[in-house]
């Protein structure tokens, strides 16, 4: 690949930024191979943590379900899970980490925002600044079988929901004035009289009445991040959030769409457009050469999707229990059922599973593949593969033309997965000018070069730098 | 008399148990809530040699009018201070009566795994009802309502920690299967106000169940592993204790200590021109260390542990570590945790087999 003339490219400064996404619950972390480690072991977490913090990372990122999977009304065996609470385990790695960045995913279906926003700042200022809260929602009553209240909210309303309780989170974040807690031995009160304001909230969601318990941190509040692909879910962003995940990594063309999709959104929200960091998923494939980059990936493919995951993937696509069935053999002779989705396994909802089976047969006949090796090749795949420079290259060529921020990695193997990433990833990187190389802010709103937040602009837009 | 050896546990929240010890710290209001005092003030009481730090929180800021002083929330402190101690065992403070149980049982268990088996919970009730409109819930109203949530809330609680069997991760490579879910249980938990489903989705604590602290008047002595005893003398201590009925007593022993630059009682009645220091009916030792090292001997075989919660941190617990700690445990009333063990076994608690596979297996037996 040639090397981009960074003068003539639209963000010929721009910097790539790094997140690392311990995910915990998926059939991409490989748990097979001899090298994987507890997916709820603490030297685990801090060891990837502190690997990503090595490599200059912005962000560490925990996951959330609130009920285990379920495939027919059994629970899921057949991938990790079984993780700790996301911000209990953030506030540990607080203590043993100093720059990077601690992200949370955090529901505002199942918890009430005083004490989520309690518990996030808590978090914030335990980090001195590094929390982030990544905003999910769920609709639906079986995970609400687990929730004193139970499956109350309708699927629409959630995004509502979501909206008025980053409301009151944001008005108990800003109630106490910056600098509110007295910085001398022998202050009069503990807070400065009147610096403190009580929280009211009234509306169709919350009804809540408080005094909030914790000051502001050195990023004012946690970073807010969101991940909904839908319009819904864009819009959302588009008004909220200073990060959004997304699952337009991969493809360049598409990555850009999004990208200018999300500025156009925040445009129509008032908002500068690059005031909004575009971090989607992705899996990093290294290898020496690209041989044996698409050699590791072969291999890592054989581990995700064993038989038994290949036939549950496909499985849920026919809408036909196919276990017991051979994997290694062709792709099921039945014609799909379209089932309504009950919901109960949070699993990818297949618009048209007609077209997409119709669409495997065609590629497993003309390739002579099995149903395991279609499954690989043209299941829900995702990731980068390559050498490091090629990566770097490719990498740079993404961010210069402004269709990614930075990507959020999901390491394949636990503890290790990072290793190359850092060793070898980050120095090509940072040869060609697009990634840091050394930490220049403490907080993560600084790591992101975000503006203050949301709620803290006020006549002037401030801006943190140019 | 000399007795079985106490535990000591120290509870840490804020500057002190006086609602103005703010007043007497030796830092500014602005550093309580940074994470080098909170680090700082687990490290000084490890080194001391307790076995349990205790972390108060509700929902309500402590304190009043101008002592009013910010407080992170207590599971979130415990897990920083697990993650910068290696063998204090560590017992945040979690109410019952608006939380949900579900979030709870996930917050602790993680805290387990966080500590490797060193975590305990301390179940308290919010009593003040401005809690309610904190969190936006109906008023849980009268300590008999109160009760139940927490009740309601230990049995679902510890039933979750139980639904992941020790080894339902089997990483069955011949199958594919990382889980074996005839080892995962549904609690289906109905309480009095709500119902739980299951299972958890944080694999059983090391400890199998944390260890569970609580006053036995207001959570039944069933669902205790250790009672928190007021009482303003030994003998009221011994009649609380007896009444409790949990394997294991810990005494709630208030503590203010003569200093080099005051006595106990100046330094008292120097934060009482501030605010009043409630009496809970708990015992008090207000004077020297020598005197608070001879009452706690006296204590020994009348609990397992008191529980100390001194007037201000910056000032007692030095006089605490360099002391009275050492004076006790050279006098064997007193020991430190082991290493490499948990708080189960600092207590002398054995590990609790599992509900449901004790229940498997007597069913595969018959």
């Amino acid at each position: 690949m040639t090397r981009t003339d960074p003068l003539d490219v639209p963000r010929p400064d721009a910097r790539l930024h790094l997140g690392v996404f311990f995910q915990g619950v998926n059939h991409w972390t490989v748990w097979s191979d001899p090298a994987s480690g507890s997916q709820i072991d603490p030297a685990n977490f801090r060891r990837v943590a502190q690997t990503a913090e090595r490599g200059l990372f912005d962000a560490f990122f925990l996951g959330e379900g609130l009920r285990l999977r379920e495939v027919d009304g059994q629970i899921h065996d057949l991938d990790v899970a079984g993780r700790p609470d996301a911000i209990t385990q953030l506030a540990a790695l607080a203590a043993v980490t100093e720059r990077i960045g601690l992200v949370s995913t955090s529901n505002t279906t199942f918890n009430e925002p005083a004490d989520l926003a309690r518990r996030l700042s808590g978090l914030d200022l335990l980090s001195d600044g590094r929390a982030g809260w990544n905003v999910v929602t769920t609709d639906n009553a079986w995970t609400g079988a687990n929730f004193r209240r139970g499956g109350y909210l309708d699927h629409a309303d959630r995004y509502r929901r979501a909206e008025e309780f980053l409301t009151v989170a944001r008005a108990i974040w800003d109630s106490w004035e910056d600098a509110a807690v007295s910085g001398a031995a022998d202050a009069p009160a503990w807070a400065a009289p009147g610096a403190v304001r009580q929280v009211r909230h009234q509306g169709p969601q919350f009804d809540v009445d408080l005094a909030p318990t914790l000051p502001r941190s050195t990023q004012g509040h946690p970073v807010i991040f969101q991940a909904g692909d839908s319009g819904e879910g864009r819009d959302f962003a588009a008004r909220n959030a200073d990060v959004i995940f997304s699952a337009h990594g991969n493809d360049f063309d598409d990555a850009l769409a999004f990208a200018d999709d999300l500025r156009r959104r925040l445009r129509a929200a008032g908002r500068p457009e690059d005031d909004l960091r575009i971090l989607p998923g992705t899996e990093i494939i290294i290898g020496a050469t690209e041989e044996e980059a698409l050699e590791k990936k072969r291999w890592i493919r054989l581990q995700q999707v064993t038989p038994a995951t290949a036939l549950g993937i496909a499985g849920l696509l026919w809408g036909i229990d196919l276990s017991g069935r051979d994997a290694d053999g062709p792709l099921p002779k039945e014609d799909p059922v379209v089932a309504e989705n009950d919901g109960s396994f949070g699993a990818r909802r297949i618009a048209d599973p007609r077209q997409v089976v119709a669409e495997w047969r065609e590629k497993a006949d003309a390739n002579r593949w099995s149903l395991r090796e279609t499954v690989i090749a043209l299941g829900p795949q995702r990731g980068h593969v390559g050498t490091p420079a090629g990566l770097a290259d490719k990498f740079a060529h993404f961010v210069r033309h402004g269709a990614v921020d930075g990507f959020n990695v999901t390491p394949y193997l636990i503890p290790d997965g990072l290793d190359d990433i850092v060793d070898l990833l980050v120095p090509a990187l940072q040869e060609r000018g697009v990634y840091r190389t050394d930490y220049t802010g403490t907080t993560l709103r600084e790591h992101l070069d975000l503006r203050e937040p949301l709620t803290h602009r006020t006549t002037t837009d401030r801006r943190r730098t140019g | 008399m000399s007795g079985p050896a106490l535990r000591l546990a120290l509870e840490i929240d804020g500057d002190g148990a006086h609602p103005a010890a703010w007043r007497r710290a030796a830092h500014s209001p602005d550093q309580l809530l940074s994470p080098r005092r909170v680090a700082r003030v687990a490290a000084a009481a490890e080194n001391a040699g307790f076995t349990l730090l205790t972390l108060d929180d509700g929902a309500l800021p402590p304190g009043a009018g101008p002592d009013t002083v910010g407080r992170i929330g207590a599971v979130e402190r415990a897990a920083f201070i697990a993650a910068s101690t290696s063998v204090v065992g560590v017992a945040p403070v979690v109410p019952l009566t608006y939380a949900e149980p579900f979030h709870v049982s996930s917050q602790l268990a993680s805290l387990d795994h966080i500590s490797v088996g060193r975590a305990g919970w301390v179940v308290s009730e919010e009593t003040r009802p401005e809690a309610a409109s904190v969190w936006g819930r109906p008023l849980v109203d009268g300590a008999l309502a109160r009760a139940r949530e927490s009740r309601d809330g230990v049995e679902v609680v510890r039933a979750l920690w139980d639904s992941w069997e020790d080894d339902a991760v089997i990483r069955s490579v011949a199958t594919s299967r990382y889980l074996d879910r005839d080892r995962l249980h549904y609690v289906d938990f109905t309480a009095d106000t709500y119902t739980v489903k299951g299972p958890a989705i944080v694999p059983r604590p090391p400890q199998g169940q944390l260890v569970v602290l609580g006053h036995p008047d207001r959570v039944p002595g069933g669902q205790l592993d250790v009672a928190l005893v007021e009482g303003r003398d030994r003998s009221a201590i011994a009649s609380g204790v007896a009444v409790a009925g949990t394997p294991r007593a810990f005494a709630e022993v208030e503590v203010a200590l003569d200093t080099a630059d005051a006595t106990a009682e100046e330094r008292v009645a120097d934060l009482e021109r501030h605010a009043p220091w409630s009496d809970r009916g708990r015992l008090r030792h207000i004077g020297s260390a020598a005197g608070l090292a001879a009452l706690l001997g006296e204590l020994t075989g009348v609990v397992d542990g008191v529980r100390l919660h001194p007037l201000v941190l910056d000032e007692d617990l030095p006089e605490l570590s360099r002391l009275v700690l050492p004076h006790l445990f050279e006098r064997r009333y007193a020991v430190r945790p082991l290493p490499a063990a948990t708080l189960r076994t600092h207590l002398g608690l054995d590990r609790p087999a599992n509900r449901y596979a004790a229940a498997a297996a007597q069913e595969d037996a018959r």
